[in-house]
């Protein structure tokens, strides 16, 4: 076991961890950050993306033990102060870009890379830049207009917020 | 006009935001206090006789707490099979004991041998590698032929042989049929495969078993479409534990697609070992424990005919199915091929004459059940490749042979020769809607641009119905249904004027929470967020069936109708009193109750309170309290139907396809909420275009699963589809249930296979390469090869 330090959502956070815990274990099991799901065993479905040092990254291919003094963040940390939904997840919200939920979190965190890298994105960057996120229920179709609308909005907003 | 967030609105999803701030409540995120882990280990070889399962050094290995074999579950119930299909010899059909834990023999890669709980996961899977097998491995019997080959390898020792039933249907036309095939104008022949499919919802099945020794009872937190059914199964026919000492919770379950229906034997290891060692029992299955354990789709090996006179009417059609249903009888498996595939050979069609054989098979492979649309896509598939390729060589547009074929409007409702009655439809309306939304108009001025840069363009058309809503009781029950398939739901009507529905239906990605007070609050005229769903768990829902078949809306959402109804009954009882008029005379409308021809009224609100608080109030001749339940068992499936065209370009050099449009036009009836018909159409069609594009479950000879995860098995991403148009203006509704509403769900996997093969087809065709027929998925490979085989 050793202790690893971090920062997640903002918080500081200090656990022992085994060689192999994952990172996305270590935010499912002690952390009780459940946002963050499983959903396969090979790196391909995209269900646990998450931010470290602001890069997005699958949750279930880091060791949690290389991440000390690092900054995560989760689907947790992404509404708004005051609780209410931020620009990406209302986009979602408001386009039906989510059914069972499941897929959503790792959507959602992928989502805010792609915007921070590429503002305003064609529907061409946006498929290929979800190459590793799955859904099972949307066909995408819903996925793709929703992050064309949290395009706009923020690139509609006079200054970032962050 | 209709009332914000009322029938045919779209408020946005509330249950998106616990989903979208990683407050969801799966089954996975639920954990018991003093939890103990198992980890299942299954066979890795197909078939083999299990000679010893040793367990003595994994025994002692840290942490673990106890491990159960075949052994401890010889006298425990099997997991039991929901349908029984009676044969074409009036005999019932072939079926196995499916052990909780295999014993005696192993009969698929995943069965599961042996299960190890342990303090950790980590440690019951180290210890996983300490058990000895023993199995002395027979022949695999991968291929359906083989399979029943005489002489061959018996999946089931106890069987006479791997056939599970020869049906047929509708027999006494078997003679009429035949005699019309003979002496047709033209019959058109075509053999063909439906892919084997994996389901793969995103969130693994997961089980938490818990047992409270202080009330003597038994808790199920699982990844279920129907917690119900899954009380029922486990507790009368596996563990005996009768349903007052059960309970089966379904939270939020990450999708279903018809894989997360069946009992499974984890739900009931799980159940019964936390009794045993006096702990909760979690499992969470990996991804590829559910390509090896979770029931596979389709698997049907088909040849088709269609006879026509010399006009191109359709004068009767033949089909011989060989069917897998794997090593076990999954739930409903023996229903797919059956009662859920031969009643769609009409079509949306006027064919008179139908002859549907299938021979369900035992393999050494995991057993296979429904898949979304559940034998609806295997019968579609195979009528409307049949119909372009009878088109193509009589040398018919393909939108002609249909329209000369349809079941008119006015014919409706419609006897067909398969059994069922279509009560409405319009399919000349859905396929003109599709070619107008589809722009076919200017096809050929696409197609040559697309020639222009070295590509073939083509178009595929599928205009296809389905039967769903699944029910009534009373026909299944004669079809062989061990079960009802009616819906319940319980309005109550909280003191304040609130109300909690408690339904039987199961939300997994449908959006019931959204979509079902919508109905409600259009009945009463009152604001949809003073209405909240209560579903999922036995403890606080009226038996119920859950959620399959497209028949949430249909049959659910009719049964909460139905239970409304009753409470404006009483309510407005209450409402005559408060304002001494005659019952007769009430009306509510906007959450108000009126008296005609007067300027009384009363809030609905008074009215609830006064339920509740019954101080004026007609006590003599009215019980106090508003809450009515309802049990829906409707008089007949619904029948949604629909036209879709596929676009695509080939590149003829590599044999990739394109999807570059896809336009679906459905007839759903009346549509509650047109934002979550249209999510389920993508969802569908993604589905639908992903079994006909990339998907398909692969075993070798030996009976290896050589699709066992995401790496090898082609789930459909983001860059293979093109945005969509899903249209459902055309509608006719449906005509005995209160709703008018057909359900959605299935409709985009069922339709949208052979639109685009006949797609692709077409692309080929007209590039002067005479191809008839490519077995799905259209991989490259597969269109290369056939683009080669014809040059």
């Amino acid at each position: 076991m050793t202790k690893v330090s971090l920062t997640v959502n903002g918080r500081a956070v200090s656990r022992e961890v085994e060689g192999r815990t994952l990172l996305v274990e270590l935010l499912r099991d002690s952390l009780n950050l459940t946002g963050t799901h499983v959903g396969c065993d090979t790196s391909q479905c995209g269900a646990c993306v998450v931010h470290v040092d602001g890069v997005a990254v699958k949750a279930c291919a880091v060791f949690a033990g290389d991440l000390e003094g690092a900054e995560v963040r989760t689907i947790e940390g992404m509404a708004n102060k005051d609780g209410s939904l931020g620009v990406i997840q209302a986009a979602f919200q408001e386009h039906h870009g989510l059914q069972c939920g499941f897929c959503t979190p790792g959507m959602v965190m992928t989502a805010a890379a792609l915007l921070n890298e590429t503002a305003d994105p064609t529907e061409h960057e946006i498929r290929a830049y979800l190459e590793g996120n799955i859904c099972r229920c949307t066909g995408y179709h819903n996925i793709i207009k929703s992050i064309q609308a949290a395009a706009a909005s923020l690139s509609a907003r006079p200054v970032a917020a962050e | 006009m209709a009332m914000d967030g009322g029938i045919g609105t779209s408020p946005k999803r509330r249950e998106d935001v616990r989903f979208l701030t990683g407050k969801g409540r799966y089954t996975d995120d639920i954990n018991r206090p003093g939890q103990a882990y198992v980890h299942f280990l299954r066979s890795d070889v197909a078939h083999g006789k299990l000679r010893s399962v040793d367990v003595s050094a994994a025994a002692a290995m840290p942490g673990v707490l106890q491990i159960f074999t075949g052994e401890d579950f010889k006298d425990i119930g099997g997991i039991p099979c929901g349908w029984q299909v009676t044969d074409r010899f009036g005999q019932p059909m072939q079926e196995p004991r499916h052990p909780v834990l295999a014993y005696g023999k192993v009969r698929h890669v995943g069965d599961p041998v042996a299960a190890i709980v342990a303090e950790t996961l980590a440690q019951a899977r180290d210890a996983a590698e300490a058990i000895v097998l023993d199995i002395e491995e027979l022949p695999a019997v991968v291929n359906m032929h083989d399979a029943l080959a005489e002489g061959a390898t018996k999946v089931h020792d106890e069987l006479t042989s791997n056939l599970c039933f020869d049906w047929g249907f509708v027999e006494e036309n078997k003679d009429a049929v035949d005699a019309a095939i003979k002496g047709a104008h033209h019959v058109t022949t075509l053999e063909l495969t439906n892919n084997r499919l994996c389901a793969n919802p995103m969130e693994p099945r997961c089980a938490v078993g818990e047992f409270d020794y202080a009330d003597d009872t038994h808790t199920l937190y699982t990844t279920s479409q129907n917690p119900h059914v899954i009380r029922l199964l486990m507790g009368a026919f596996v563990l005996g534990i009768p349903e007052h000492k059960l309970r089966v919770v379904a939270p939020d379950v990450g999708g279903g697609f018809g894989s997360k229906i069946y009992h499974y034997a984890e739900e009931a290891f799980c159940t019964y070992a936390a009794k045993i060692v006096q702990r909760p029992v979690k499992w969470t299955s990996s991804r590829s424990e559910a390509f090896m354990s979770d029931a596979h789709g389709r698997d049907h090996v088909t040849k088709i005919e269609l006879a026509l006179d010399k006009d191109g009417k359709f004068l009767a059609v033949r089909t011989d199915t060989l069917a897998n249903m794997g090593s076990y009888l999954s739930t409903f498996a023996p229903s797919i091929p059956t009662w859920l595939h031969g009643t769609l050979m009409a079509g949306p069609y006027l064919t008179p004459l139908v002859y549907v054989n299938v021979r369900a098979v035992f393999t050494t492979t995991v057993p296979v059940d429904a898949y979304r649309g559940a034998g609806r896509p295997e019968a579609t598939f195979q009528l409307e490749r049949v119909i372009d390729k009878a088109a193509r060589e009589m040398k018919i547009d393909p939108l002609e042979i249909r329209r000369r074929n349809f079941i008119q409007p006015d014919q409706f409702p419609y006897q067909t020769p398969v059994a069922v009655v279509y009560d409405s439809g319009n399919s000349p309306g859905t396929l003109d809607k599709a070619v107008e939304l589809s722009d076919l108009a200017n096809f050929p001025a696409r197609r040559a641009e697309s020639e222009k840069r070295g590509k073939l363009r083509g178009w595929g058309l599928s205009t296809w119905i389905e039967a769903c809503g699944i029910a009534p009781s009373h026909l299944v029950g004669q079809l062989g249904a061990r079960a009802g398939l009616y819906e319940s739901a319980t309005v109550r009507v909280n003191a304040t004027g609130s109300i909690s529905v408690l339904t039987g239906s199961h939300s997994h990605g449908q959006g019931h929470e959204t979509s079902f007070p919508q109905i409600i609050a259009s009945m009463i005229g009152i604001d949809e967020n003073l209405v909240d769903i209560v579903h999922g768990d036995t403890s606080k829902t009226p038996m119920g069936m859950g959620t399959y078949g497209s028949r949430s809306m249909a049959v659910g959402g009719s049964a909460m109708f139905k239970a409304a109804e009753k409470v404006i009954a009483k309510a407005k009882k209450i409402a005559a009193h408060l304002m001494e008029a005659a019952e007769g005379d009430v009306e509510l409308a906007n959450g108000k109750f009126t008296v005609a021809g007067t300027d009384k009224s009363v809030a609905w609100t008074d009215v609830t309170l006064a339920a509740y608080v019954p101080h004026n109030y007609p006590l003599e001749s009215l019980e106090p309290g508003l809450e009515e339940t309802a049990f829906y068992d409707p008089a007949n499936f619904t029948y949604p139907a629909g036209a879709y065209i596929c676009e695509v370009e080939v590149d003829a050099d590599t044999g990739k396809v394109d999807i570059v449009a896809f336009t679906a036009a459905d007839d759903f009836g009346v549509v509650i909420n047109p934002m979550i018909v249209e999510g389920q159409v993508h969802g569908g069609v993604a589905q639908g275009l992903g079994q006909a594009m990339l998907e398909v479950a692969v075993y070798d000879e030996n009976g290896q699963l050589q699709t066992g995860s995401f790496m090898d098995y082609a789930m459909p991403r983001a860059d293979d589809f093109p945005q969509m148009i899903a249209d459902h203006s055309v509608f006719t509704p449906c005509t005995h249930n209160p709703l008018g509403a057909k359900g959605c769900g299935e409709a985009g996997a069922i339709g949208s296979p052979p639109a685009l093969v006949n797609a692709v087809i077409d692309a080929l065709q007209s590039g002067g390469i005479n191809v008839e027929h490519i077995d799905m998925p259209v991989s490259p490979a597969r269109v290369w090869a056939a683009i080669e085989a014809a040059r």
